[in-house]
């Protein structure tokens, strides 16, 4: 049975700080949350908009070398825009590319987790891997919450997520 | 042929048209133009300038190590990667692979031929098809196929996503998976796996069905056009099996000429150098190789989905071979030579892994838990397979103590180095020749690149864009037109 929640994280782990999001996968799959199916890849394609068939809700994970630290939580909202390539698209890319070939997607979120440092095969900074530990704590309260609607509470301002 | 278009006798005096990048597949591709004062040209090559040097990084590594590190080559295909490794080092642990290994392989394979072909059918080539070389440059892109032909997109995006679930459970994940190790593989198929691959199996082959009809009628509507369009003559290379049948994962190697006449057959590939030699030319980082019998000058060929369906004498899975007889057919019984055909092989051949994937899943075999075996040691291994873009050759000697002293990788976008550059040259003689650059002209030279699905055009078509830059220089090195398509793909001037 398909889980009504995907939590699908995506960043290249050989990156630095880009491994924030399937850090973050790794460390739910050890919590086993119920009701929650966790994916991982190393970019966002188009054929992601297909893991999002019969969910509730879908949350994207990502490094963010631009938001506040420690993360951003922002509600996503379909948007055609310049990053369709077949390697990778944005989270809002997907959705109007779910737009377009199933209809409206479910409500969308993106945690964005602030990363530091990029480098081909440097470990996580310490930075980051204080904001791996507030997004966790964030994530798992998210998990346990019931509802789209009572997930908007957690959504951060604007001016938080610069 | 248009060898003369390769160097021009009097380059100072020619203005100079580059396109660049053409790509990032490993890099970066560019195109050069030289061209007179009446836009007639001169020279036509196509560069990969980028320094690779991946045979170097491994040396020094134990040779077990190497099936996972090689993927990181590519994150296209590195399943080929993984598998021509595996089979070299199969070599070196002089293994003879378990039935259940053999064949989780050949599963693995087929899913990743069957993902690779649909992404560039569907995501990069079919806005080409569909829409046309001149159309809105906003539109021809994955999304633009998404609103305009919704269903095609929902079968394009659902093939891709079956094969990469077939990787995912063979090999342990979907992109740099662990599945082939050297003498066998690291997992074999659950009960449950199986299940639920089988359950999606008939659509899957349906939907390559409806896309060969699909890609038939396009190529058929306007015959002339598609056979015309960067047409040249080559040979062929690829893999066969020992009845002559189109194999993917293994065989011995068929070359044939531009006259359908066979110039080697059932090649053992592990001496692949005694047919093969590969050439350095001073004005591209990639390898120009060619069929020794036949000299620098003809011996250059052609691989890929278009190779192996003119190679072989038929197709083990009926749907197919069905379609490669309609194909043919039309060819009047020879080869097909357009550079276009490529399109229609590769349907032809994502059909024959749909069906093939089917047979495969209803074999016992796959539950098996002999996974590896082994058995006396060899210093060198070559591992040859016919990778979705063609003939990927992976060889290796490693010393006493295990580790990696020398390898040496073919890819199938080296092998069409030549072919490439071919294309190139026809279609800018036949429509920059005298012409103004405009976005669509441009885009007829990326339309030719692209129908090898080297891997350059898996990240250049982005947006049905390849983000370019094309200057004009006269003969006193001053710009005088210059033109710009950013990643957007929007043009200026």
């Amino acid at each position: 049975m398909t889980a009504p929640l995907l939590i699908f994280a995506y960043g290249n782990p050989s990156r630095g700080d880009d491994a924030l999001g399937p850090l973050l996968i790794e460390r739910l799959e050890a919590l086993n949350p119920p009701n929650v199916e966790l994916l991982t890849d190393f970019q966002l394609q188009v054929e992601h908009a297909a893991d999002m068939l019969g969910r509730e809700r879908v949350l994207f994970v990502d490094a963010s070398v631009s938001c506040a630290p420690p993360y951003a939580f922002t509600r996503l909202t379909a948007a055609k825009d310049t990053s369709y390539t077949s390697h990778a698209m944005s989270p809002a890319a997907v959705l109007q590319a779910y737009r377009e070939l199933y209809g409206e997607p479910p409500p969308s979120y993106l945690l964005g987790v602030r990363g530091h440092a990029f480098e081909l095969g440097e470990p996580l900074s310490a930075a980051a891997a204080s904001n791996l530990e507030s997004a966790q704590a964030l994530l798992q309260k998210l998990c346990a919450s019931p509802s789209h609607q009572a997930w908007d509470q957690f959504i951060m301002p604007p001016e938080k997520t610069i | 042929m248009t060898f003369e278009l390769e160097t021009a006798a009097h380059p100072e005096n020619l203005k100079r048209v580059v396109i660049e990048p053409v790509s990032r597949v490993e890099g970066h591709g560019k195109v050069t133009l030289l061209l007179d004062a009446d836009n007639h040209v001169h020279q036509a090559r196509f560069h990969i300038v980028e320094f690779r040097g991946f045979e170097k990084f491994i040396q020094g590594r134990p040779f077990w190590e190497v099936p996972v590190i090689v993927q990181r080559l590519c994150g296209i295909c590195p399943v080929s990667h993984n598998l021509g490794a595996a089979k070299a080092m199969d070599m070196i642990v002089g293994a003879k692979l378990t039935p259940t290994a053999e064949k989780l392989r050949r599963l693995m394979h087929l899913g990743q031929v069957l993902q690779s072909h649909a992404l560039h059918f569907y995501y990069l080539a079919s806005p080409d098809l569909l829409f046309g070389f001149d159309s809105d440059v906003a539109k021809r892109n994955i999304v633009g196929v998404a609103a305009a032909y919704p269903e095609i997109a929902r079968q394009g995006v659902a093939l891709r996503k079956y094969g990469q679930e077939i990787i995912k459970l063979t090999s342990g994940k979907r992109v740099h998976g662990t599945g082939a190790v050297p003498g066998g593989v690291n997992k074999n198929l659950t009960l449950a796996e199986r299940y639920a691959l089988l359950k999606d199996i008939d659509q899957m082959i349906a939907w390559s069905r409806d896309a060969v009809d699909l890609i038939r009628k396009v190529y058929c509507e306007t015959p002339d056009f598609h056979n015309g369009f960067g047409f040249f003559k080559s040979s062929f290379m690829s893999l066969v099996r020992e009845d002559g049948a189109l194999d993917l994962y293994h065989g011995g190697l068929r070359a044939k000429d531009q006259n359908d006449q066979i110039i080697f057959d059932h090649l053992d590939y592990s001496h692949y150098w005694d047919q093969v030699h590969e050439e350095v030319r001073p004005w591209s980082y990639m390898k120009f190789p060619f069929i020794r019998s036949m000299g620098r000058e003809n011996g250059w060929y052609r691989v890929g989905p278009l190779a192996r369906v003119n190679n072989c004498d038929f197709i083990p899975t009926p749907l197919a071979e069905a379609e490669r007889k309609t194909f043919k057919e039309f060819g009047g019984g020879m080869a097909i030579q357009s550079t276009l055909a490529y399109h229609w092989a590769r349907m032809i051949e994502m059909l024959h892994c749909a069906e093939g994937i089917k047979e495969l899943l209803h074999d016992g075999d796959l539950l098996g838990d002999e996974l590896v075996t082994k058995g006396e040691r060899s210093l060198r291994g070559v591992g040859v397979i016919e990778a979705p873009r063609g003939t990927l050759i992976h060889h290796y000697r490693i010393n006493e103590d295990e580790l990696i002293v020398r390898a040496n990788l073919i890819v199938s976008t080296t092998h069409n180095n030549q072919a490439m550059n071919e294309a190139v040259r026809q279609v800018a003689l036949k429509y920059l020749d005298g012409n103004e650059l405009t976005e669509g002209l441009l885009n007829h030279i990326e339309v030719a690149i692209r129908a090898f699905d080297p891997c350059l055009s898996c990240a250049t078509h982005a947006l049905g864009k390849m983000p370019l830059e094309v200057e004009l220089w006269d003969a006193e090195g001053k710009v005088v037109d210059r033109m710009e398509r950013g990643s957007a793909g929007s043009c200026g001037v």
